[in-house]
């Protein structure tokens, strides 16, 4: 069955771009010419731009690992995870964007590494720990990660996304055994770039401090987010009368997917947080204190919140097939993991500074309805059951 | 009277489950299904009731997580204050994080222990129990549908065969007990 919006999704999605606009220049305006204003932007925009950059990587993750594994179960949902990793190119755009301009600033005292000053010997902010880290964290590689891990990401997509619709016409294994392989091929690099380009990204805004769980505490966040947008996507789409395939067995398998990554995400917080409080070591605790003093209400709300909610709510089989409960749950640990990635950047940078206001809850609404519009047209490309997949037939009789 | 028991044999689990769909809608009433693996979807179809483990399971896990957490209570902190690392050694909750991950492991320690104990012992297969599974094949890859007439008195037991029959099965045996 063609997808095809609704108006009513077409005006909504418009109504928030523009609120996000307004609120965004609202910002602005209230808050231009103050000390840390430029800072604050580029935190904010750095911040939505990773979360929701993030939600397409995961998806595409989540695509290819069903590949790696040959699951039968998704492939009626197939083309809805595709949809999301359609937004891929986007939030690629969007990060880029935002590396760009905090690159021209020096590092805009995001990426205080970039900054000359800290790393040149007999300057008043010559900092030996950063000079020392420089044979990595330097402009000119800092870039060529980036780009390298943008464009591998960006090839996998459209190979899959190119395989997915030739399968649809030609049919037969040959197609599918080969995103078998460039499944597991993905599921490779993304190993070890998914660490790597958290520690580019968002750990090196806390230059001095490291943590080498760091990378997987992210993907975790990054997986149970987009989870949570497949779920949202799925219940709206079925309200809607589309994917008469999908029954409440695979829903209740994106809903057991929430509840189990929703513990990663909880065990790897807590694995760092409890390693560091019981070492006490002053340069790793250095991550903590900072956010317990500016930010311990939220931080702390943030973790409680994205562990009980799941854990509580869903726990039950009852639960994960009811759509209102997941809908439910969804949007707040949604919202909490978007808090998690905002205190990622910003405590590093802003510290006592920092503050959700218009502008960052403006960008957010604004790069949320960009992409909920995107998404939805991704979705009108292509049928949304893929007719050839081989295992849709395994699929259509998933139930347990 | 006797109660006749009839073994149905299938190779398929699907087929079996077909076979079981159809036989229920005819009225018949499926006593038992023996399987080398679970069948997904079966336990609908056979009317059989939802587990209460998963209520047990919590409430091991409840047992698991008080003892852990009044052992560490005595030993840690009344009994023999110890100071590792110069964390507060007088106070539980102060210290609640150094305890959180044996408390975790102890509760999944109880949770699991109990829950494979109580399955066993609610099925009658602890080791050393004897089996009652009609044919020792439907541990490796046949399956089958026990119906037993004194639960069927809508038929006699030849109409049970004779629709039995006609689901696929692959052997048929009948008892006496």
């Amino acid at each position: 069955m063609e997808f095809k919006i609704a108006n009513k999704a077409k005006t909504l999605t418009t109504v928030l771009m523009i609120v996000g606009v307004v609120f965004t220049i609202i910002g602005v305006a209230l808050n231009v010419g103050g000390h840390h204003f430029g800072t604050r932007f580029l935190v904010s925009s750095l911040a939505n731009s990773y979360f929701f950059f993030l939600l397409g990587l995961g998806a595409l993750f989540f695509l290819a690992l069903n590949y790696a594994t040959e699951s039968g179960w998704y492939a009626s949902i197939k083309r809805v995870i595709e949809g999301v990793a359609g937004w891929l190119p986007w939030g690629i755009a969007f990060m880029i964007l935002v590396l760009i301009a905090i690159s021209a600033m020096d590092g805009a005292h995001i990426y205080i590494w970039m900054d000359s000053a800290y790393t040149t010997e007999g300057s008043a902010h010559y900092d030996p720990i950063i000079d020392g880290k420089s044979a990595y964290l330097n402009l000119l590689f800092f870039w060529i990660r980036t780009l390298v891990y943008m464009a591998i990401y960006y090839l996998f997509w459209i190979g899959f996304r190119k395989r997915s619709l030739e399968e649809d016409k030609v049919g037969g294994t040959e197609l599918h055994f080969k995103n078998y392989r460039r499944g597991a091929l993905f599921l490779v690099f993304f190993a070890v770039f998914s660490s790597t380009s958290a520690w580019d990204w968002i750990m090196s805004i806390d230059v001095h401090w490291f943590s080498t769980l760091f990378g997987w505490y992210t993907f975790s966040g990054m997986w149970v987010s987009t989870m949570v947008v497949l779920i949202l996507l799925i219940i709206h789409l079925k309200k809607h009368g589309y994917l008469p395939r999908v029954n409440e067995n695979h829903i209740h398998d994106l809903g057991k997917w929430t509840f189990a990554i929703s513990f990663l995400w909880s065990y790897l917080w807590f694995s760092q947080f409890m390693l560091i409080w019981y070492a006490n070591i002053p340069e790793e605790t250095t991550y903590f204190i900072n956010r317990i003093e500016n930010f311990q209400i939220l931080y702390f709300t943030m973790f409680v919140i994205n562990f009980a909610f799941p854990m509580l709510i869903l726990m039950s089989r009852d639960a994960k097939r009811n759509t209102g409960i997941l809908t439910f749950v969804g949007l707040i640990i949604l919202a909490g993991h978007w808090v998690d990635a905002y205190l990622m950047v910003a405590g590093g940078s802003l510290g006592a500074n920092a503050c959700i206001g218009f502008v960052e809850i403006g960008m957010a609404i604004l790069l949320a309805g960009l992409f909920i519009r995107v998404v939805l047209t991704n979705l009108t490309k292509a049928p949304l059951t893929p007719v050839n997949h081989p295992f849709l037939d395994e699929s259509i009789h998933h139930e347990f | 009277m006797a109660d006749k028991v009839i073994y149905a044999m299938y190779d398929d689990d699907d087929v079996l489950k077909d076979g079981a769909k159809s036989l229920v809608s005819k009225g018949v009433k499926v006593s038992e299904v023996f399987s080398p693996f679970p069948i997904h979807g079966i336990d609908p179809i056979i009317g059989v009731k939802n587990t209460r483990l998963g209520i047990m399971a919590f409430i091991y896990g409840l047992t698991g997580l008080t003892l852990a957490t009044v052992g560490m209570q005595y030993f840690m902190i009344i009994d023999w204050p110890m100071n590792i690392g110069g964390k507060p050694n007088f106070t539980y909750l102060e210290n609640i994080l150094a305890f959180i991950p044996i408390t975790f492991e102890f509760t999944v320690l109880c949770a699991a222990h109990g829950m494979a104990i109580t399955y066993l012992l609610r099925n009658k297969t602890l080791p050393g129990m004897p089996a009652d599974n009609p044919d020792p094949r439907t541990t490796d890859d046949k399956f089958v549908m026990e119906l037993r007439t004194s639960e069927n008195a809508n038929f006699s037991a030849d109409e049970l065969t004779k629709m039995v029959k006609d689901t696929g099965i692959v052997e048929i045996d009948e008892k006496v007990i």
